[in-house]
């Protein structure tokens, strides 16, 4: 069972505000899906290797060259607040 | 004359096209026509943009003999795919008024003039099997409008089956492309993952994206994969691997053959009238000459729980970068985390929130390893599932989804039932290897799937097997409602 407070402590680390009544609905949601993909601890995979890319790529490097890219005015022009050429956030708590 | 164009497969459009006989300007202008006449019961479009399509069509007009076969042929984009100063918002109010500053790179073969009828609607970020997780409102199943259309990619399959667009794009992370042609009776196909670029898709799970072709029949299906497939060096997960000409050996049937059917994905859960749909279509592939035996993938029941392990992890750590710095909805706040919180809270709907919360849940410390970690091996386990099958088959059969179309409404508050939808596609995602989905007959009066499965890069091959099967049902395309 994950508790109210594994769920404050969860919705904390990804930054994500839920009403208390969401607290309450989730904690019940995630432990329903929780249970469901527990099957896989029923596997005893301690030698498998891990897939992270199903093509099993790694280190793709491209040539180390300046190139144009996206201009700054461009980059800046989305953002909900700017200062000059900066984006601009409240205070950092 | 004009109203019967709206019959032709994307392919036979582009032909008349190609000679002459119709302008892109006239094919444009059907679609917008379509799309004025249905979309209010549909909704298959978060964004639909007429205008530009007649501006770009007149332009792709003008460049008479110097274009790509597909060029002209107006195309429906889901909302997922960055489109240069078209409004990009994945089903979400976060990004409700973004406009990309590039196009996918998936759209680059279209040229600089893409002729668009529109944004497709689609669960949030692509997360959901019904598109009932849009912001913009539920797309509806044009088969029954009070039923979904499967999903994330179901404004892509409704504007099909619509007859809104001659074809579409989706993406497919657990079988978002497959699952909504299968519901709405048209071809969908997952190409083999990094075959397409995902420059310019917004990210869900990026071990898992792809981009594929929603069609009205496999040929169209093969002509869009040739407009989108390619290495791009700004998607290092890309394969830079040749494409071939999918075109090329499509008709020369399945004689020999060897087909297997995954007996795992054929029992539990499978309603009768799905499965009788394949085990009929295998019946019939045998007919015209294809070896047809059994083939087994004994992990994939851990497919759907590894799934969902490992695509909320990795949505978690993509959609972090929702934050209300760069773009997106901002909730002004007096500090910065609570502008995030704040800005997360009200711009993402509840599935997003649930998996963000699962995949950080998964990924946080003291429950990687027996999470993110085991579930990373069991895709190891799938992978070698699969390779032992195509030592033996060329091609595996399945269903694509396990019931037909459901009702609006009906799975949208027990996530786990929404879920088990995804059952025999997410296999696929997984091991990375190619899929299609192709209408293979009716069950309760609604389009059932059968889902081909081919190895890595074998699109040719399954494409051509696809064809076949096509062929050998009573299934044509029709133009609902």
């Amino acid at each position: 069972m994950i508790s109210e407070e594994q769920v404050r402590h969860v919705a904390n680390l990804a930054r994500l505000g839920l009403t208390d009544d969401e607290i309450v609905k989730m904690g019940t949601q995630l432990d329903a899906i929780l249970d469901s993909i527990e099957k896989i601890q029923e596997l005893d995979l301690t030698d498998v290797p891990p897939t992270a890319n199903p093509l099993d790529l790694s280190n793709v490097l491209r040539p180390d060259e300046p190139r144009p890219e996206l201009p700054q005015e461009d980059a800046l022009s989305p953002a909900p607040e700017r200062v000059d050429d900066l984006f601009a956030v409240p205070r950092i708590d | 004359m004009p109203d019967s164009l709206l019959d032709l497969t994307a392919h036979a459009l582009a032909r008349k096209i190609e000679t002459g006989e119709v302008s892109v300007r006239e094919a444009a202008g059907i679609a917008n026509a379509r799309v004025g006449e249905v979309e209010s019961e549909v909704n298959a479009f978060v964004t639909t943009t007429p205008e530009l399509a007649l501006e770009r069509a007149t332009a792709v007009d003008s460049k008479n003999g110097d274009r790509r076969l597909w060029e002209g042929v107006p195309l429906a984009v889901k909302d997922v795919l960055s489109t240069r100063g078209v409004r990009t918002t994945c089903g979400s109010k976060i990004l409700e008024n973004f406009e990309p500053l590039y196009d996918a790179s998936a759209l680059l073969n279209f040229g600089e003039d893409l002729v668009m009828v529109g944004k497709t609607n689609c669960d949030e970020f692509a997360m959901g099997s019904s598109t009932e997780n849009s912001a913009y409102g539920p797309a509806r199943n044009p088969w029954d409008l009070s039923r979904v259309p499967g999903g994330s990619s179901g404004g892509s399959a409704a504007a099909v089956a619509a007859g809104e667009s001659w074809w579409a794009l989706g993406t497919d992370t657990g079988g978002s492309v497959r699952q909504p042609a299968a519901l709405c009776g048209i071809v969908g196909l997952k190409p083999t993952y990094g075959r397409v670029s995902r420059h310019g898709l917004i990210a869900f799970a990026s071990s898992l994206d792809v981009v594929g072709p929603m069609t009205r029949d496999v040929r169209d299906a093969a002509l869009l994969l040739q407009a989108i497939a390619g290495h791009d060096p700004r998607d290092s997960t890309s394969a830079n691997v040749e494409v071939p000409d999918y075109l090329a050996d499509l008709e020369d049937g399945v004689e020999g053959l060897r087909v297997g059917v995954v007996p795992e994905l054929m029992g539990e859960g499978i309603e009768p009238g799905v499965r009788e749909v394949v085990e009929s279509a295998a019946r019939n592939l045998e007919s015209v000459g294809a070896e047809v035996g059994e083939a087994s993938l004994p992990h994939s029941g851990y497919g759907l729980p590894a799934y969902y392990i490992i695509a909320p992890a990795e949505v978690s750590s993509n959609l972090a970068r929702f934050d209300a710095v760069r773009y997106g909805l901002r909730v002004p706040a007096d500090g910065v985390h609570d502008m995030y919180r704040k800005t997360r809270e009200e711009g993402f709907g509840d599935e997003a929130k649930r998996r963000i919360m699962l995949g950080t849940y998964a990924l946080s410390s003291g429950y990687y390893d027996a999470y993110y970690a085991q579930a990373q091996k069991v895709r190891t386990r799938i992978a070698e599932d699969f390779r032992a099958a195509f030592s033996r088959h060329d091609v595996l059969l399945s269903p694509t989804a396990p019931t037909v179309a459901f009702r609006i409404g009906e799975k949208v508050d027990d996530p786990l039932a929404m879920y088990a939808n995804d059952i025999c596609a997410v296999p696929a995602n997984l091991a990375g290897i190619p899929a299609i989905s192709v209408p293979g007959g009716l069950s309760e009066g609604l389009p059932v799937g059968v889902q081909l499965m081919g190895d890595h890069f074998t699109e040719p091959l399954l494409l051509r097997a696809a064809r076949a099967t096509e062929q050998v049902t009573d299934f044509r395309f029709q133009m609902k409602p």
